[in-house]
């Protein structure tokens, strides 16, 4: 038997009717007891429940204070990407600055792995805390780069191996 | 055409369209309450989104299964019959209410309408829809006919899995249909009569037949359990075994139907419950409601006394649901066979013993008789109770294993 299975000993003789009374007080108590429902689009948390940060949805691309892409197309995310979802083609300036011809994440392939965020080397990608992506139009779900860099909510704060449990 | 015909017609046909449109509307409101109900005892909160609080969320229901497409089944399927069974189901679920008077008496009337003349309507007119002479009889006549309704929508689907629920409803609502009737013969012992509005009368004069009757109450109302398919007798519909058994195959407005019927019987049983059980109309402790010249104020009052207490066994029904777990088909039928129907046949020689001897000692009825006849039920329901508890008659699992070892 598994560990931690705890057995009640039946009684020898049970009263029906007392158990069925017993189980009728009981969902009449349940009645008025305070409900767990969250009542979804007007309440998105409530004291003790919200999404958690490490929570993994749809990409932001973050900016730099010039409102530009922090991408440097150096295509380790296309790379690693195991749903194959990132289509990055790299361009370069004058300067010899890398930077992202065309980004495009294509939101229904992807699998929200996260790995995107993990690899990148200038913290430019990143799976957010965000969840509300309905859409209209298939093709609205493939995301290119000015609307990644368009996106506000926070991203997520992945999983630290050094603090498995979030603390 | 005269007057006095004129006044019948238009009291029956506004009698007719209030009842109708009540038991409609009524079943709208019992299935979004039991909606809210079953969802607050599990802790949530049910559909609270159209309308205030939800309460029309089943005409958004309703609305949607009017639009939705309706799905034949092609393979072995009798096309007329499935036709036919949600009406067949639907029918005689509306037709029962007719004959529960449901308030005082309103008075008679005298009025000249233009352009439509004279009506008068002489007398109080009693508020029921037809006060017909056999009363109850009636209704054990026309439920009993629900039965086609689903066993013919389980036969003409073409499909196992509804033809075991039709099956099962036969069985279930032909076994249940005994103790039922049985149940009622100790109201017409006491009554003297089947006419619902003299059953009323008669628990005004004395005292509600649920002091006099309290064991044929019990048998009375796990009958009409079982007669409405209600659990913990919900066996033709059985999702966990039967994928809700005999409406499986229906779609859109004729599986509403068929949920309408099923709600509109639950209040018709528990309009029953109040009339012949709970006296009705009658509001205890005040002689006002029935003594005096019938009065607007009066229907009114009385009405909404009938309203509570048809309430209170429709809440009931929905409180059960969510507390007793189904039963296996064969305790179903041990329920009923070997211990509903002999406690019913055993209770009518005691109730019908009781009865003589009060007469033969020139009782008349009233408040009095009925106590003593409390006496003897109390006796009885104790002892009933006792004997169908802690196993003595119904067999456990336990208790089955441990005789057979």
């Amino acid at each position: 038997m598994a560990i931690g299975v705890k057995v009640v000993r039946r009684p020898d003789s049970v009263s029906y009717l007392r158990a069925t009374l017993k189980g009728m007080t009981l969902t009449f108590g349940h009645l008025f007891r305070r409900k767990v429902t969250m009542q979804y689009p007007e309440e998105k948390s409530e004291p003790g429940w919200s999404l958690s940060p490490r929570w993994r949805g749809t990409h932001r691309m973050l900016t730099d204070e010039q409102g530009r892409a922090k991408c440097v197309a150096c295509g380790l995310c296309p790379q690693i990407c195991p749903a194959n979802c990132i289509k990055l083609v790299p361009g370069e300036d004058e300067d010899g600055h890398r930077y992202p011809l065309i980004y495009e994440i294509d939101e229904f392939r992807c699998v929200f792995c996260g790995y995107c965020q993990e690899v990148c080397p200038e913290e430019a990608i990143h799976v957010g805390v965000h969840y509300e992506n309905a859409e209209y139009d298939r093709g609205r779900f493939v995301y290119d780069l000015e609307r990644l860099c368009a996106q506000t909510h926070p991203v997520s704060s992945l999983w630290d191996p050094a603090d498995p449990r979030g603390e | 055409m005269s007057a006095e015909l004129k006044g019948f017609l238009l009291v029956a046909v506004l009698k007719i369209l209030v009842v109708f449109t009540a038991i409609n509307v009524g079943v709208m409101m019992v299935i979004w309450l039991e909606r809210r109900a079953s969802a607050w005892m599990q802790d949530r909160l049910g559909p609270n989104r159209v309308g205030p609080e939800g309460v029309l969320q089943s005409v958004a229901d309703g609305l949607k299964n009017i639009l939705k497409e309706e799905t034949f089944p092609v393979v072995g399927a009798d096309r007329l019959l499935f036709f036919l069974a949600p009406a067949m189901s639907f029918v005689p679920a509306l037709l029962t209410f007719s004959v529960v008077p449901f308030a005082a008496p309103l008075p008679g009337f005298d009025v000249t309408l233009p352009l439509l003349g004279r009506f008068t309507y002489t007398g109080p007119i009693s508020m029921v829809v037809a006060d017909l002479p056999i009363g109850f009889l009636f209704i054990m006549a026309i439920s009993s006919l629900g039965v086609y309704g689903i066993v013919l929508a389980g036969w003409s689907s073409g499909n196992k899995y509804a033809l075991l629920g039709g099956i099962r409803s036969s069985a279930q609502m032909v076994s249940y249909e005994i103790a039922l009737g049985l149940s009622l013969v100790a109201v017409l012992l006491v009554a003297g009569n089947v006419t619902l509005s003299d059953v009323v009368a008669m628990q005004q004069r004395s005292v509600w037949f649920v002091f006099a009757l309290t064991v044929g109450f019990v048998l009375f109302v796990v009958a009409a359990f079982a007669e409405t398919n209600r659990l913990p007798f919900d066996l033709p519909e059985a999702e966990a075994e039967l994928i809700t058994g005999y409406h499986t195959e229906y779609s859109s407005m004729k599986f509403s139907m068929f949920f309408i019927a099923e709600y509109s019987a639950m209040m018709t049983m528990s309009a029953l419950m109040a009339t012949l059980f709970f006296g009705g109309w009658d509001i205890p402790f005040t002689p006002w409601d029935e003594q005096g010249p019938p009065s607007v104020g009066r229907t009114l009052a009385t009405l909404g006394v009938f309203f509570v207490k048809m309430n209170v066994f429709v809440f009931t029904y929905i409180w059960i649901r969510w507390t007793v777990p189904r039963f296996r088909f064969d305790q179903l039928m041990q329920l009923g066979w070997k211990i509903m129907i002999p406690v019913a046949l055993a209770y009518i020689v005691v109730v019908a013993t009781t009865v003589y001897t009060l007469e033969a000692l020139g009782w008349e009825v009233g408040p009095t008789y009925g106590l003593v006849l409390f006496g003897v039920n109390a006796v009885l329901l104790g002892a009933l109770l006792f004997g169908l508890d802690h196993e003595r008659l119904i067999l456990g699992a336990r208790q089955r294993a441990r005789m057979a070892a």
